[in-house]
C-alpha cells in the first residue's frame, strides 16, 4: 500500500511541476511587463501634463486656437449631448414611471427624475458623449499631425505644440463640458415632462415645480462642475494619446480608439471619486 | 578612418558676419550616440561646420543621416556627446532656451510636413505669425509673397497643401524654413521622390539661397549626384560613424572599401 502510494506520488509529481513552473515565470513576467508599462505610461501623462500647464500659464497665450477649439468642442457637441440627454430623460421618465407607480410614490416622479438628471445621468452622459465623439476627433487628428511630422515643424519652428495644440484643447473640454452638461440636463428634464405628459397630461410648469422642489444649489452645482474634471480627463487623455502616436495610419487608428476608451474609462473612474467628494463637501 | 574637417570662410561676409563667426563653428557634433532600443543609431559622430558652408551627408538607409539632423535641432535626444550650435551646448536647456535656438535654424522634413489644414501663404507666415507678432500684417504678407518667389511658388498662395505636388510642397518647405532668416539650415532628403528635373530644380534652388543667404547647411542626401551639386564637403555614414568627411574629389580617390563601394552603386 505505502509502496503504492509513493510510487504514484513519484510517478505523478515530476511531469506535473515541469508545466507549473514553465507556466508560472512567464505569467510573472508578464505582470511585471504590464505594471512597468503602465507606470511608465502614468509617468509619462504627468510629464506631458506638466508641460502643458507651464504652456498654459505663460504667454505668449493662444485664445484664438482656444476658441476655434470651444467652438469645435463645444458647438458641434451640442446636439449630440442634447440628443443623449433627451433620450435619457425619456427613458428616466419611463422607468421612474413603473418603479414609482408600484410603490404608490407617482406624485414623485417629477422630482426623481430632475435629481437623477442633473445629479448623475446629465453630467455622466455628456462626458461619455464628449468623450467618444472629441476624444475620438483630437487623438485622430494630432495622431495624423504626429505621423506627418507636423507636430515636429511646430516645434523645429521654435513654437511649442504644448502651447498651440495641447493647452487650447485640454482648457476648452475644461470650459465646454460644464456648459454642455447644462444643456443635456436641460433636454433630459423637458423630454422628461414630455414622457410623461404623454401619459398623463401635466403642464411643464407644474413639473418643474413639483422638480425642483426642495432642490438647492448644492443639488446642481456641484454635479455640473464635476464635468470640468471630466472635460481635463478627456482633452488631456486624447491629446497625449494623439501626440505620442507611432507608426503610419494603423497609429492614427490605435490613437484614436485608445483615446476614446481610455477617456471614457477613467471618466467613468474620476466619477465614483467625485461622486463620493460630492457626498462628503456637499451634503 | 579617413576624416579631412575643412573650415571654409567665404570672401562674401560681411563684417557683421565675419564678428558674428569669429572662431565659433555654426555646428559642432561632438562622440554623437544614439540609440533606440537595443538598436545602435549613431556610434560617436564627430563633425563641425562653419558658416557658409554646405555639407552633405551620405549613407545607406537606417545608418542616421536624418536621426543627426533631429538631433542637431532638438526633435531627438542624444545618449551621449555634445552639440554645440554657434558655441552652445544644446543639452540640458529648457524648451525655451532651446526655442531660441532654434529660430536660428530652419529645416525641411523630408515629406515638408506642410501643416495640412493651413493655405501655402499660412505655412509660410506661421513662423513669422509666433515670432514676429511685432511685424505688420502687410509686411508680414509682403515678405511671405518674397519667400513664396525666391522659391518659384508666387502664383500658389491661397492654394491647400495637399493640392500642390511634392516638389511644389518642398519649395514651400523651403520657404517656410527661411522665413526667419537662419543661420543653419537643414535639409532632410530634398530631392528623395522627385522626377530628375523636379531634383535639379531644387538642387539650383539651394545653391541660390546658399549665395543668398550664406548660411551654413546640412543636407541629408541618397542622391550622390546632389550632394556633388549643393555641397562643399560629403561625409559618409555607415553602422553611425563617420567613414569619410572631404570633397568630393577626396571621396573618389579614398580607398576605404565602404567608399569605393557607395561610389560604384551610386
Amino acid at each position: 500500500m505505502i509502496d503504492r502510494k509513493f510510487s504514484t506520488v513519484a510517478s505523478v509529481d515530476p511531469p506535473l511541476q515541469g508545466p507549473r513552473t514553465s507556466l508560472i515565470f512567464p505569467m510573472l513576467s508578464s505582470s511585471f511587463g504590464l505594471i512597468n508599462k503602465l507606470l511608465e505610461w502614468f509617468g509619462d501623462l504627468g510629464i506631458f501634463l506638466w508641460r502643458v500647464v507651464h504652456a498654459a500659464v505663460t504667454p505668449p497665450f493662444e485664445f484664438r486656437e482656444l476658441f476655434r477649439q470651444l467652438d469645435e468642442i463645444g458647438s458641434m457637441s451640442l446636439p449630440l449631448v442634447a440628443l443623449a440627454g433627451g433620450a435619457t430623460g425619456v427613458v428616466l421618465s419611463m422607468e421612474a414611471r413603473y418603479s414609482l407607480t408600484r410603490f404608490g410614490a407617482k406624485s414623485l416622479l417629477p422630482a426623481a427624475i430632475v435629481f437623477s438628471v442633473i445629479h448623475e445621468t446629465g453630467p455622466i452622459i455628456t462626458g461619455l458623449v464628449v468623450s467618444g465623439r472629441v476624444g475620438a476627433g483630437i487623438g485622430a487628428e494630432l495622431a495624423s499631425m504626429k505621423v506627418t511630422e507636423q507636430i515636429d515643424a511646430i516645434e523645429a519652428s521654435a513654437v511649442s505644440p504644448y502651447r498651440l495644440l495641447a493647452a487650447p484643447r485640454i482648457l476648452a473640454c475644461i470650459l465646454a463640458l460644464p456648459l454642455l452638461t447644462l444643456a443635456g440636463d436641460a433636454c433630459g428634464v423637458l423630454m422628461g415632462w414630455v414622457a410623461q405628459a404623454l401619459v398623463e397630461p401635466l403642464s411643464l410648469h407644474q413639473f418643474i415645480n413639483a422638480g425642483f422642489n426642495g432642490a438647492s444649489f448644492n443639488d446642481f452645482l456641484p454635479p455640473t462642475f464635476k464635468t470640468a474634471v471630466f472635460g481635463l480627463i478627456i482633452g488631456l487623455v486624447a491629446c497625449f494619446q494623439g501626440m505620442r502616436t507611432q507608426g503610419g495610419a494603423a497609429g492614427v487608428g490605435r490613437a484614436a480608439t485608445s483615446s476614446v476608451v481610455l477617456s471614457s474609462l477613467f471618466v467613468i473612474l474620476a466619477d465614483v471619486v467625485l461622486v463620493k467628494l460630492i457626498l462628503i463637501f456637499f451634503p | 578612418m579617413e576624416t579631412i574637417n575643412q573650415a571654409s570662410i567665404q570672401p562674401t561676409l560681411t563684417p557683421q558676419e565675419a564678428a558674428k563667426d569669429a572662431g565659433v563653428a555654426a555646428i559642432a557634433v561632438e562622440d554623437l550616440h544614439k540609440a533606440f532600443g537595443s538598436q545602435k543609431v549613431l556610434n560617436g559622430i564627430s563633425l563641425t561646420m562653419n558658416r557658409g558652408e554646405t555639407l552633405a551627408v551620405l549613407g545607406r538607409s537606417g545608418t542616421g543621416k536624418s536621426v543627426l539632423l533631429r538631433l542637431i535641432i532638438g526633435l531627438e535626444k542624444p545618449d551621449s556627446g555634445l552639440i554645440l550650435i554657434q558655441g552652445q551646448d544644446i543639452a540640458g536647456l529648457s524648451l525655451d532656451q532651446l526655442g531660441e535656438i532654434r529660430m536660428k535654424m530652419g529645416f525641411l522634413f523630408q515629406h515638408a510636413a506642410l501643416y495640412d489644414s493651413l493655405t501655402v501663404e499660412q505655412n509660410v507666415a506661421f513662423p513669422l505669425v509666433h515670432h514676429k507678432k511685432e511685424m505688420p500684417k502687410s509686411e508680414r504678407s509682403d515678405r511671405v509673397k518674397q519667400l513664396l518667389a525666391e522659391v518659384g511658388m508666387e502664383g500658389h498662395l491661397e492654394k491647400m497643401p495637399s493640392d500642390i505636388s511634392g516638389g511644389m510642397q518642398k519649395r514651400v518647405g523651403l520657404a517656410r524654413a527661411l522665413a526667419l532668416e537662419p543661420d543653419i539650415l537643414l535639409l532632410d532628403e530634398p530631392t528623395a521622390g522627385l522626377d530628375p528635373i523636379s531634383s535639379g530644380e531644387i538642387d539650383d534652388l539651394v545653391l541660390k539661397l546658399q549665395a543668398e543667404h550664406h548660411m551654413a547647411s546640412i543636407v541629408v542626401t541618397h542622391d550622390l549626384h546632389s550632394a556633388k551639386t549643393i555641397a562643399d564637403r560629403l561625409a559618409l555614414l555607415d553602422k553611425g560613424n563617420v567613414v569619410i568627411d572631404g570633397s568630393f574629389e577626396e571621396l573618389q580617390q579614398s580607398d576605404i572599401a565602404f567608399v569605393q563601394e557607395f561610389l560604384r552603386h551610386s
